[in-house]
C-alpha cells in the first residue's frame, strides 16, 4: 500500500513537470564542457562540448568511431569522464554510474532492448520501482495504462511485452524512461530494426515528448530521419566536436561533408553503364537455382547470375529476401529443387558446400552471426579460408598475419593490431573484417545481406564501391540493403519479393524508386 | 639527466611487467610464486629431493616435489581434456571421476580376465590399455551427443554418468575388487626399475606433448574456440558445431583413460567408490585457476596444466604442514576464493585502475 502511495506522489510530480517544463522552453537542459575520454593508446573524445535544449530533439551525428557512443557512455555513466564538467540545469552533475545518470533524470533507451519479454507491459515499466515488500499491481496496471494511453502506444498494459511488435517495445521503454521523470531522454539507433510505418509511429511519440519539454539525443545513421524530426545537429568526428548547428542551416550534403571532413562523392555515378553491358547474359550463368525452396516460409523460386553481374533482393522487411539467399547458402534447412554453379548440378545443404563451390555469404545479423567476438581480427580474417582449407590443415602464423595485413590495408580497417578482439572495433569496422574473411576465400559468387546496415555513410560508400569494383573484376555478387537508392545505386537487376513470393525482377530503366515501390506494394501502378 | 633516464628505465620496466601480468599465464605461475615462497619461508628442506633405494634396490627419487609432479600427472592430463570441453561447450563434464572408475574397472577387467587374483596377465597391458582408451572415447561421445545434438547442458548432461559410473564400473568386474600380482603392471604408476623418476611424470608429458602438437597441426584450437565464443557464426563458416563439441568430449574421454590407467597402476587394484573420487572439481578448477572463461571461448592450454600443479602442490603443502585430511578442502576452499576472484577480469581491472591511480600520484608527487 505504501509503495503505491509514493508512486502515485511521483506520478502526479511527474506531470506537474510536464507542465513546468512547457512555461520555460528551450532552456538549457544539459551542458557538457570539454569532456575528455582517453583509452589506451586512443583519445576517444577531446575537448567535446554538447548542449541540450528541454524540448528539442537534437542529433547526434557522425562516422563509427567519432566518439559518439563514448560520449553517450561518458553521460550516462558507464565510462568515467578523464576531463570535463557536466551539467544538468545549470548544477554540476556527478554521474558515476548508470543508476547515478537515471536518478538525475538522464534516461537511455537502446538499440537492443534491454526489458524482459516475458514480464506484463506494466511490470516492465515499474520493475524495479516499486517500494517496499508490497506491490499494488492493479494500481500499476492502471497507472500505466493511463501513460500508455497518453503517450499514444498501442499496447496494454497487462499485455506480454514479447507479444508487442519491435517498435511498440522500444515505445515501452521510452514510456518507461519518461514515467522516471527524466529531463534528459537518449534514443541510442532506436530506428534500426523498425520498418517505416514502425518508425513513423515512434517519430510521433518523440514528437509530443518535444512538446512535453523532454530534451532528446537521436543518435542515428539514417540521414532522412535527422532531417525528419530533429531541430539540431552536433557533429563529432575523430573524437573531437566539428560544431552544433541549427537543422535548416545544414542541408544533407554539407552534413555529410562535415561528418567525412571532406567533399562527399557524388554516389549516383559510381556506376557506369558500360559494366553493366558487359555482362553475358548468354554465357553459362555462374549460379542457378531452379525451384529452390527451405523450409522458412519461402515458395519455391528460381534464380540465375552471371558473370560480373551485381543483383539484389528487394521486398518489405519479412518479404523473404533474407530467407532467399540463406537458401543458396544452405543456411537454413533446404528441402527441395535443383543448383547449378557454372552449369554443373551440385548439392548445396550446408555452408561448407556453399563455400567450397565458391559462393561466400555476409550475413545480415553481424553480431549473431558474423563475427566471433572474442577472437582476434586476424582469426576471424581467415576463418572462411581456414575452413575450407580443412581441419588438418592449419594456416601458418606467418601466413595468416600476412592476410590480415594485406586485408586491413585494402579494407582500411581501423584496429589496433591485428591481435585486437573484433569486438572492440565499431560496426563499421566489424562490417570490413567479415567482408575480408569472404573476400580471403576468394568466392565466384558473394551474396551480401545488409552489408551497409547500422555503419556510416563513409563506409557505406566504401562497401557499395567495393561491390563494383569486385563486379568489374568478374565476380558475381548479390547486394541486399533495405535502403533502395543505395540498391538502385549498386544493382544492374533488382528480384523483388512479397510474402515470401518472388513476384518481380527489374532490370535497366525500370530501376528506379517509383517501378520498385509499386512492384513491392502490387497492384498496377 | 640522469633521473630522466632513470625515468624512461622505470617506465619500460613498468611496461614490460604490466605486459607479463596482463598474460593469462601469469596467474597460475603467480600462484606457484607465492606457494613456493611460503614453503621456503616455513621450511627450505620443503624443496629436498633424496635419491632412495626402494625396495628391491633400485633407485627412486623422493621429496615433496617429485610428489608433487607424480600425484599431479593425472590432473594434469584430465585438466587438458576438460579445457577443450569447456572452450567449445562452455560447460563443464562433472562425471570424470566416475568415468575413471569404469576406465581403471575396463583395465582390470582385460588384464585380469574372470579371476579376482589371477596368477598371470590374461592379456597384455598394451591392449587392455587400448579397450580402456576405446571404452572411454565411447563414453566420452555418450557425453558429447547429450550435449551438442541433444543440447542439454553439459553439467546436466553428465550428471547421468556421475551418477550412474562407479555402477557401471562395479558391474563390469561383477563387483569384485580384482589385484593384480604381476608388477609389470605397477611400473606405469610408480617406477620403472632403474629410472628414479616416477612414471605418471613421464605420461603427463607425453599428453602434453601431444595436445601440443595436436594444437599445432590442426584447427582444434580455432574451432572451437569459435563453436565456443559463437556458433552461429561458426555454422555459417562452414564449421560444423554439434561435431566439434562431440570431438573435444571424445578427447576427453581419451584423457580420462589415461588418468584411469595411471590410478589403477598406482595400487594395482580399484575401489570403486574411492578412486578419483571428487578429482571432477579439482580439473574444473584447474581450468578456471589457469584464468579461462568457464563460460567458453579462448582458452590457454598451458595455464590449465600449470592449474593442475598449483592445485597438487597445495594439496601436498597442506599435507606436509599435518594438516587434518577432513580440513584440507576447507583450506582449499580459501585459497581457491582468493584466487578465482582475483582472476575475475572485474576484480583485475579495479587493481589495474587503482594501481595506475597509485602510480599517477607518484608522478605528480616527483613533479612536485
Amino acid at each position: 500500500m505504501c509503495g503505491a502511495a509514493t508512486h502515485r506522489a511521483a506520478h502526479l510530480f511527474f506531470k506537474k513537470g510536464w507542465k513546468g517544463a512547457n512555461t520555460m522552453e528551450n532552456s538549457v537542459v544539459l551542458e557538457m564542457r570539454g569532456i575528455c575520454k582517453y583509452f589506451p593508446g586512443v583519445r576517444a573524445l577531446e575537448n567535446v562540448d554538447f548542449t541540450l535544449r528541454s524540448g528539442e530533439i537534437h542529433a547526434l551525428m557522425g562516422e563509427n568511431g567519432a566518439g559518439k557512443s563514448t560520449l553517450i557512455k561518458v553521460l550516462t555513466g558507464v565510462y568515467p569522464k578523464d576531463e570535463g564538467s557536466i551539467s544538468l540545469e545549470g548544477q554540476e552533475a556527478h554521474i558515476r554510474s548508470p543508476q547515478d545518470a537515471q536518478n538525475v533524470g538522464i534516461s537511455t533507451v537502446y538499440q537492443e532492448i534491454t526489458l524482459c519479454p516475458n514480464l506484463t507491459v506494466a511490470e516492465n515499466m515499474y520493475i524495479g520501482r516499486t517500494h517496499g515488500p508490497l506491490t499494488n499491481w492493479r494500481k500499476i496496471n492502471r497507472d500505466a495504462g493511463k501513460i500508455l494511453s497518453e503517450l499514444g502506444i498501442p499496447a496494454r498494459a497487462t499485455q506480454q511485452l514479447g507479444s508487442c511488435s519491435i517498435a511498440v517495445q522500444q515505445m515501452v521503454a521510452i514510456a518507461r524512461a519518461v514515467d522516471m521523470d527524466c529531463k534528459v531522454l537518449i534514443l541510442d539507433e532506436p530506428t534500426s530494426s523498425l520498418d517505416e510505418q514502425e518508425v513513423s509511429k515512434l517519430f510521433k511519440l518523440m514528437r509530443s515528448l518535444r512538446e512535453k519539454g523532454v530534451g532528446i539525443i537521436f543518435v542515428t545513421h539514417f540521414l532522412e530521419q535527422v532531417y525528419e524530426v530533429c531541430d539540431r545537429i552536433t557533429v563529432l568526428r575523430d573524437g573531437k566536436l566539428v560544431g552544433e548547428y541549427v537543422i535548416e542551416d545544414l542541408p544533407r550534403v554539407k552534413l555529410v561533408s562535415k561528418m567525412l571532413g571532406k567533399d562527399f562523392d557524388d554516389m549516383a555515378e559510381i556506376k557506369s553503364e558500360e559494366d553493366v553491358e558487359k555482362i553475358e547474359y548468354n554465357s553459362t550463368p555462374v549460379y542457378e537455382a531452379k525451384s529452390l525452396s527451405g523450409t522458412t516460409g519461402i515458395q519455391p523460386f528460381n534464380f540465375v547470375i552471371h558473370k560480373g553481374e551485381v543483383n539484389g533482393f528487394t521486398g518489405l522487411l519479412g518479404s523473404g529476401r533474407s530467407e532467399c539467399v540463406r537458401a543458396i547458402f544452405g543456411a537454413d534447412k533446404v528441402n527441395g529443387g535443383k543448383v547449378f554453379v557454372n552449369g554443373r548440378k551440385v548439392r548445396i545443404r550446408k555452408p561448407l558446400h556453399a563455400m567450397k563451390n565458391g559462393i561466400s555469404y555476409l550475413p545480415e545479423d553481424r553480431k549473431r552471426d558474423g563475427i566471433v567476438g572474442d577472437l582476434s581480427v586476424r582469426d576471424n580474417i581467415i576463418l572462411a579460408l581456414q575452413v575450407m582449407k580443412g581441419f588438418f590443415h592449419p594456416i601458418s602464423r606467418a601466413q595468416a598475419e600476412k592476410y590480415a595485413d594485406e586485408y586491413i590495408k585494402l579494407l582500411s580497417i581501423k584496429t589496433a593490431s591485428s591481435d585486437t578482439p573484433i569486438k572492440s572495433l565499431s560496426g563499421g569496422n566489424q562490417q570490413k573484417v567479415i567482408l575480408a574473411r569472404w573476400l580471403l576465400a576468394n568466392p565466384v559468387y558473394l551474396i551480401l545481406d545488409e552489408p551497409t546496415r547500422g555503419i556510416d555513410i563513409g563506409t557505406k560508400v566504401e562497401i557499395q564501391k567495393l561491390v563494383l569494383k569486385l563486379a568489374s573484376e568478374g565476380k558475381s555478387v548479390t547486394f541486399i540493403s533495405s535502403e533502395l537508392d543505395e540498391m538502385i545505386r549498386t544493382c544492374s537487376r533488382l528480384v523483388v519479393m512479397r510474402d515470401g513470393k518472388v513476384v518481380g525482377e527489374l532490370r535497366g530503366a525500370d530501376l528506379n524508386q517509383n517501378t520498385i515501390m509499386a512492384t513491392i506494394a502490387g497492384g498496377e501502378s | 639527466m640522469s633521473s630522466s633516464e632513470n625515468k624512461l628505465q622505470n617506465n619500460t620496466l613498468l611496461a614490460t611487467i604490466k605486459k607479463i601480468v596482463s598474460k593469462q599465464v601469469f596467474i597460475p605461475i603467480a600462484a606457484l610464486l607465492i606457494l613456493v615462497i611460503f614453503n621456503l619461508a616455513a621450511d627450505p628442506s620443503f624443496f629436498k629431493i633424496s635419491v632412495d633405494k626402494s625396495s628391491s634396490g633400485d633407485p627412486i627419487m623422493s621429496g615433496f616435489l617429485v610428489t608433487i609432479l607424480d600425484n599431479a600427472s593425472e590432473l594434469a592430463i584430465l585438466a587438458i581434456g576438460m579445457t577443450l570441453v569447456t572452450s567449445a561447450s562452455g560447460g563443464q563434464d562433472i562425471s570424470v571421476g566416475s568415468a575413471i572408475a569404469i576406465a581403471g574397472s575396463v583395465m582390470l577387467r582385460v588384464v585380469c580376465g574372470t579371476s579376482a587374483r589371477p596368477e598371470s596377465l590374461h592379456a597384455p597391458i598394451i591392449v587392455a590399455f587400448l579397450v580402456c582408451v576405446l571404452v572411454s572415447m565411447a563414453f566420452g561421445a555418450f557425453n558429447g551427443v547429450l550435449v551438442s545434438y541433444c543440447k542439454i547442458q553439459p553439467m546436466v548432461a553428465t550428471l547421468i554418468l556421475f551418477t550412474a559410473g562407479r555402477s557401471i564400473a562395479s558391474w563390469i568386474n561383477n563387483n569384485q575388487l580384482p589385484v593384480v600380482s604381476d608388477p609389470k603392471f605397477g611400473y606405469y604408476g610408480n617406477f620403472i626399475p632403474g629410472i628414479p623418476v616416477p612414471t605418471p611424470i613421464f605420461i603427463a608429458a607425453i599428453c602434453m606433448i601431444v595436445i601440443a602438437l595436436i594444437l599445432k597441426f590442426t584447427n582444434l584450437r580455432l574451432y572451437s574456440q569459435a563453436v565456443g565464443i559463437n556458433p552461429h557464426s561458426s555454422r555459417l563458416n562452414g564449421i560444423n558445431p554439434q561435431l566439434v563439441k562431440l570431438l573435444t568430449f571424445v578427447i576427453l574421454g581419451a584423457c580420462v583413460a589415461v588418468a584411469g590407467f595411471i590410478k589403477v597402476s598406482r595400487l594395482s587394484t580399484i575401489n570403486y567408490a574411492v578412486i578419483a573420487k571428487d578429482i571432477e572439481m579439482d580439473v574444473i578448477l584447474a581450468v578456471a585457476l589457469g584464468g579461462n572463461s568457464l563460460s567458453g571461448g579462448k582458452f590457454s592450454m598451458t595455464s590449465s596444466i600449470l592449474g593442475a600443479y598449483v592445485i597438487q602442490f597445495l594439496t601436498t603443502t597442506l599435507i606436509k604442514f599435518k594438516v587434518s585430511a577432513n580440513a584440507i578442502a576447507a583450506y582449499k576452499a580459501v585459497v581457491v576464493i582468493i584466487l578465482v576472484v582475483m582472476s575475475a577480469p572485474i576484480v583485475r581491472e579495479k587493481l589495474g585502475s587503482l594501481k595506475k591511480k597509485v602510480l599517477s600520484r607518484k608522478t605528480v608527487k616527483e613533479v612536485a
